[in-house]
């Protein structure tokens, strides 16, 4: 029953990570956290988690991260980076990440979702005392679209730690729920059987095994606890009960197998060999390879002895014998080649990848008869997770390669920027240099102007505002008066009147235009403001293109020197992770194939006897005939 | 015989089959053990993915330059998005071809970075090239010319896509 068990919550935990995950935010501001989105959807779990740790780190290390686009997803992308850890079997990290969301400064809601997950991760780490401790942790209110999915936890971790009776409590108020038809009722059936309540829980395995539903994984619980139920009905002697609840079982399912042969071996216990047969024929005709279709390849021929068609019997013990002789000749190839290190190659191969049902698919694939007979091995949890450990750090090992080669064409970039920009840069600095002071010195006349106009709008300077025009003819009407009283003459009348409408006309003109032309000192000032202007922008864009030109191959050696040295720490640790994951799938692989094989060996001895000793009885009965005619 | 026959293979059947222990004969420790280590490799290379996201956008991308194309489909679309090609000041940048899979992480909601570069302070010109497939199953090609506005900062785009328009972010 435990095995029923620890699958029944594999099936469950296989439903409730269907229905989890990170959905879109409503509204995305943050278009990084959208592409770690993209990779997340995609199930590439290593760019997913590298993007959003990246962008959580960038915001973090912002002054002001509340101008940022993440401060909007915050949470969101803390919950998110936590699940696609979880995906990623860092299990570690994520209850870290998550616990680091519990012990901050959050809602109630977020803190109680938060503690949610934590929870479920302890539950499938097979730590069902810390997620029982973790559950009990959630009070108050609690996010309204997790409600059941909480629950059903709350359920299965009480389930877990034996306390069944909780458990089956929790479990009737969400039989009802839509979300987890099938789930709710099934588990509410084993938690009853455990509590010692075994007609309720045979209700509710005979309730699920009857739902009628078109969602896959439900359809996949009911074929389940149809078996379940028709199996302990089998056990218990219950034959007729046990082939209904076993019929039940589609005949194209996971399970359809087992239900066929436990179908047949009901009817056999109750003598009726000729309906035993309907089922074993039918099972017979499957995947050879598959456990229970070899038990129906001598089961049908053990059904038509009982039957006394010992003729047919012995021929179908003798093809028996020669699938089983050809089976044993495939699993010890498999076990060689396994040992030869082609199982692992054939689990790496990417193009196995694009289907979700690679596993399956693997077992047809003529390239690899290793993997004919390990689809049940590879159902397993353990199996599972050695298998997506190895394939991970198949992946960490193709990614730390890649960035070798990355560091290189870095280091590439790097000493071409620095040969272009180094022999450029100092006489490009000097001109610079030229050029800065002649415009500090235009900087500071203009100060110098601006001033000027600015104290004139309180003590008017006409004369500040004169011509050069106006200057000069000024300074030689000057010259004029000083050569002509030179040696203390007298100017002549007639020059000195000449001399002073001159003055006049340009004292005249300085004073009357004084207003437009002040008007006119501002608007050029204004005008040179623009020009100003721009040449400190063309001069800024200069100082960070000069900057970003040394900053382009300066200061980059020690980090990618260090990156360079963690790379090939990193890659050493992979490989000798690969080396041991993968040892560990070949023993599980070829431990399994050495079963198979002697359970093999096993049936073919009796294959062997029973035939001849159908032979025999085909015999006796041929020569019986003879004699009585 | 048959009736041992009957109680061996009823006793290796279908519970046994079903769900081995196979786990058991590894030790449970060994592979926690493992998977323990496995999980720190994995942080340890993240950590080094992260660093090199920086190093990599800093030396080639540096924020007075950087430029990044993004691609997202609007809400509730349903039309077959087949490539989407951009071309930036008359040049061609990004061309790319969707995945089944692509695909649909768009559709729910992901946003996929189609180019990152490198372009001066001032106006771009950006041309955006959508090919695909309508609801009805008609095969459609769209282009839009915008125009991208590149300041002292990093210039994202987001290039909305609808079976109708092709719609431009500047942010």
């Amino acid at each position: 029953m435990y095995r029923l068990f620890v699958a029944l919550t594999i099936l469950i935990f296989s439903a409730s990570s269907a229905r989890a995950g990170a959905p879109s935010p409503q509204e995305l501001k943050d278009l990084y956290f959208g592409e770690a989105l993209y990779y997340a959807f995609q199930g590439d779990w290593f760019d997913a988690i590298s993007r959003l740790d990246t962008e959580l780190t960038q915001h973090h290390g912002l002054d002001e991260p509340e101008r940022d686009t993440l401060y909007y997803h915050l949470n969101h992308a803390r919950f998110a980076v936590g699940d696609f850890e979880l995906a990623y079997r860092m299990h570690q990290r994520a209850g870290r990440a998550i616990k680091a969301v519990i012990n901050g400064n959050v809602e109630e809601q977020v803190r109680n979702e938060a503690i949610f997950r934590l929870a479920r991760i302890y539950f499938q780490k097979d730590q069902p005392v810390n997620a029982l401790y973790a559950v009990e942790r959630i009070s108050g209110d609690v996010p309204a679209d997790i409600r059941n999915e909480l629950d059903f936890l709350r359920a299965q971790i009480l389930m877990a730690n034996g306390r069944f009776a909780e458990a089956a409590e929790i479990l009737q108020d969400l039989s009802d729920v839509k979300s987890l038809q099938g789930f709710s009722t099934y588990n509410l059936g084993i938690a009853l059987i455990r509590d010692n309540k075994e007609l309720q829980g045979r209700e509710y395995l005979d309730l699920t095994g009857r739902i009628n539903s078109k969602d896959a994984l439900t359809l996949a619980i009911k074929d389940k606890s149809n078996l379940v139920l028709g199996t302990k009905l089998l056990e218990e002697k219950e034959f007729a009960d046990a082939k209904e609840v076993l019929d039940r079982v589609r005949l194209n399912g996971p399970f359809s197998n087992q239900a066929l042969l436990g179908s047949g071996w009901a009817a056999a216990f109750q003598g009726h060999f000729d309906r035993a047969l309907v089922p074993w024929s039918i099972l017979a005709t499957r995947e050879v390879t598959d456990a229970a279709v070899q038990e129906a390849m001598l089961a049908t021929p053990y059904a038509y002895g009982k039957l006394d068609v010992y003729s047919k019997a012995a021929v179908m013990y003798g093809s028996a014998l020669e699938n089983f002789g050809t089976e044993l000749d495939k699993l010890d190839a498999s076990i060689k080649s396994i040992r030869e290190g082609h199982f692992l190659r054939a689990m790496v191969r990417e193009e196995l990848k694009q289907d979700a049902n690679w596993v399956v698919k693997l077992r047809r694939l003529p390239q690899t008869p290793e993997t004919y007979y390990l689809l049940e091995l590879m159902a397993t949890h353990d199996f599972q997770e050695s298998l997506k450990n190895y394939l991970d750090l198949e992946q960490l090992r193709r990614k730390l390669e890649v960035w070798q080669g990355d560091l290189d064409a870095f280091r590439e970039v790097i000493e071409q920027r620095r040969a272009y920009y180094k022999p450029l840069l100092p006489v490009i600095d000097r001109e610079f240099r030229q050029l800065d002071s002649q415009m500090r010195l235009r900087l500071e006349q203009r100060d110098r102007i601006a001033q000027r106009l600015e104290n004139m709008l309180v003590v008017p300077r006409p004369d500040y505002l004169a011509t050069s025009r106006e200057r000069i003819f000024s300074e030689q009407i000057g010259l004029l008066e000083q050569r002509l009283s030179s040696g203390n003459a007298a100017v002549p009348e007639s020059y000195g009147v000449r001399i002073r409408r001159l003055r006049g006309i340009l004292h005249w003109n300085i004073y009357t235009e004084y207003d437009q032309r002040f008007t006119e000192a501002y608007l050029h000032l204004r005008d040179l403001d623009h020009e100003v202007d721009l040449l400190q922008n063309r001069y800024k864009a200069f100082v960070r293109t000069r900057q970003a030109a040394t900053q382009s191959y300066e200061g980059y050696d020690e980090v990618i020197r260090n990156q360079r040295f963690r790379i090939r720490e990193a890659g050493e640790k992979v490989q000798e992770l690969m080396a041991r994951q993968g040892h560990m799938l070949e023993t599980m692989a070829v431990r399994e194939l050495t079963k198979r094989r002697q359970r093999l060996a096993e049936f073919h001895v009796k294959a062997r006897f029973a035939m001849a000793d159908s032979y025999d009885r085909a015999t006796t009965v041929q020569t019986r005939e003879r004699e009585g005619k | 015989m048959f009736c041992r026959l009957t109680g061996v293979i009823l006793v290796i059947s279908v519970l046994v089959f079903s769900l081995s222990a196979y786990g058991q004969e590894n030790s449970r420790e060994q592979i926690k053990g493992l998977d323990e280590q496995v999980q720190e490799i994995k942080t340890d290379v993240l950590s080094i993915a992260e660093q090199l996201n920086q190093l990599e956008e800093k030396l080639l991308y540096p924020s007075n330059t950087q430029v990044a194309v993004f691609i997202a489909l609007d809400n509730n679309e349903t039309f077959r998005l087949d490539a989407v090609e951009i071309e930036l000041d008359g040049k061609p940048v990004a061309h790319h071809i969707y995945t089944f899979k692509e695909l649909e992480a768009l559709q729910k909601g992901g946003v996929q970075r189609i180019y990152t570069g490198n372009i001066l302070a001032g106006a771009h010109d950006l041309q955006v090239l959508v090919l695909g497939k309508s609801g009805g199953g008609t095969d459609f090609q769209k282009t839009e010319r915008f125009t991208v506005n590149k300041d002292v900062g990093p210039k994202m785009v987001e290039i909305s896509l609808a079976a109708q328009s092709i719609t431009f972010k500047d942010m």
